[in-house]
């Protein structure tokens, strides 16, 4: 027993460098936001001190000149927007397609599995085009393109799950005198809700972060600018000049990401691997 | 039951299936057909043959993002398995603060690519102003910029994975192990790693694909600068695409190429895991 705590000593140890390398990076920013911009190239590892401290300038500079407040306000509504119409829409479809049997819906079925493992590369150019000729350049647009790239994975893990429901319980739904509409929404949503959680989860974490397709969409220079449409757009016009805002602007992405994360971290490691290991 | 849910189709797939048209039936449907056209918009395509695909191999550009993306992905899947595993290891024991850590360790994983590429691009520079040079004066830098990366942001994500499996090995078997006189070494590697090999193969699967299709943070970092050397495939399609009048029908062939690649890991993923749990 004594040859195990001691061990746990050590290891408990090793943890704590290990903990401290991976802050580095985050501590690193978040000191060099807080500098003078002109400062931060001459010596980007020091303490900012009385001379260097630029109080919240940085802060200011890089809210003004990317519109900080209206990108977050944009990824904000297209993530909850996007996550609710897939949630709605995705569990329907999935439900659709597992309690109907015939060659069309296992047929559907293997084409939404089939686009999870088409890289978007592949796509990007023609759907970017058709999204302007069909005037999906919006937040609006968007959480329909939103809803197309995430069915695959949605209505993959939502299948899953149906699957495992046992069928007597719509039946006796059925003969209660639902509809399957009332059916759907009144027996089957209930019990789908950690698998939902799960889908919300996964979907929420890459529609936030994404870059490329609201890029490709809606473009660096219109109002509709995501977080990391506007970081890109900060770094692409200003980002050699004022790297006090690159930083201020790095910290405050990084802020609302951390929040959420602290507030449910259990369902998040939990939903990433439920998601890892059915995906 | 199926016969009244049959006569639902129109609420209950129709709106998604809408969805999925425009995002990805339709630009699917045309983007291979692209791949065999001159064009510049998609209204005004001449159909060329292979020609596009034979202009791939014209320069050396896509052939070298191929060697450094198969480079980079080597290297990454070994460090951060080797190094997560490690952890899972650890936090597996009852070390105090197990839950703190493990917090800790995952949450670069939730930071979007474009955001991780700058912050590690700024760190970086800093580091290497010491020595007079900066991260786009040579490949090299680029690249290990970009393992390191790759190991921040992926270690926390396999470390998860990699704990839920060591958490399902009954105590017994180890109990077991240990009463014969096995060593920690052997218990390690004669009941735990073959216990979590599920947990493994997901993984490397994982770090493999999502390494092989990078592109934000290769955009952030370094752009593929000096002079191209550090783009990987995502992104040297992207500059087929966006980067040169002319290019968009050999942009769509190589993003074929592409895909036809990613598709091929993804089947042996599929055949690996059904083989093992016919096995089981």
């Amino acid at each position: 027993m004594k040859k195990k705590s001691t061990l746990n000593i050590i290891l408990f140890i090793v943890l704590c460098i290990s903990a401290v390398v991976f802050l580095i990076p985050i501590v690193f920013v978040l000191l060099n936001s807080f500098k003078g911009k002109l400062f931060i190239s001459n010596d980007p590892f020091s303490l900012p001190d009385a001379e260097t401290f630029a109080g919240l300038t940085n802060y200011v500079n890089g809210i003004e000149k990317t519109g900080f407040f209206s990108a977050f306000g944009y990824s904000l509504l297209i993530t909850v927007f996007s996550v609710a119409a897939i949630l709605f829409f995705t569990s329907m479809t999935a439900y659709y397609l597992t309690r109907v049997k015939s060659g069309i819906t296992s047929g559907l079925y293997y084409m939404f599995v089939f686009s999870m493992i088409v890289p978007f590369q592949m796509v990007m150019f023609t759907m970017s085009k058709l999204a302007n000729i069909f005037h999906l350049n919006n937040p609006a647009g968007m959480v329909i393109l939103y809803l197309g790239f995430g069915a695959g994975l949605s209505i993959f893990m939502f299948c899953g799950f149906v699957k495992s429901i046992p069928l007597e319980i719509e039946e006796a739904a059925m003969i209660d005198g639902c509809n399957p509409l009332q059916t759907f929404f009144g027996v089957v949503i209930p019990i789908l809700k950690p698998t939902a959680i799960t889908v919300a989860i996964l979907n929420a974490m890459w529609i936030w972060n994404d870059y490329l397709l609201p890029y490709l969409v809606i473009g660096l220079s219109t109002k509709y600018k995501t977080i990391p449409v506007a970081v890109q757009y900060l770094v692409g016009s200003y980002g050699a000049k004022d790297m006090g805002a690159m930083m201020a602007l790095l910290v405050l992405s990084i802020v609302p990401i951390v929040f959420f994360y602290l507030l449910c971290q259990r369902y998040i490691i939990e939903g990433v691997v439920a998601g890892a290991v059915k995906g | 039951m199926q016969k009244t849910l049959k006569r639902y189709f129109p609420i209950f797939v129709i709106p998604t299936l809408i969805a999925f048209s425009f995002a990805f039936l339709v630009p699917f449907g045309m983007g291979i057909y692209l791949s065999f056209c001159k064009f510049k918009t998609i209204t005004n395509a001449r159909f060329a043959g292979v020609e596009n695909y034979i202009k791939i191999f014209e320069d050396r550009d896509f052939v070298n993002a191929l060697w450094f993306t198969v480079k980079f992905s080597v290297l990454s899947i070994l460090t951060i398995n080797l190094f997560s595993f490690s952890l899972a290891l650890a936090l597996t024991r009852k070390v105090k603060g197990t839950n703190l850590f493990r917090t800790l360790f995952f949450m670069p994983n939730l930071i979007g690519g474009i955001i991780l590429g700058y912050i590690w691009q700024q760190m970086i520079n800093a580091v290497l102003l010491k020595y007079e040079t900066t991260l786009v004066a040579n490949a090299t830098y680029g690249f290990w910029g970009l393992v390191i990366l790759m190991n921040w942001q992926l270690i926390g994500y396999m470390m998860v994975i990699y704990v839920a499996g060591l958490q399902n090995v009954p105590p017994e078997m180890i109990e077991a192990a240990e009463i014969d006189g096995a060593s920690a070494w052997q218990t390690l590697i004669k009941v735990k790693i073959p216990m979590v090999m599920p947990s493994i193969t997901i993984c490397l699967f994982l770090t493999l694909s999502n390494s092989f299709k990078l592109f934000d943070q290769n955009l952030a970092l370094t752009a593929g600068a000096p002079s191209k050397k550090t783009a990987m495939l995502a992104l040297d399609i992207y500059n087929t695409f966006y980067g040169r009048t002319g290019y968009e029908g050999v942009g769509q062939a190589k993003a074929v190429l592409f895909f036809i690649v990613v598709a091929v890991i993804a089947l042996g993923q599929l055949v690996l895991t059904k083989r093992r749990e016919i096995e089981q």
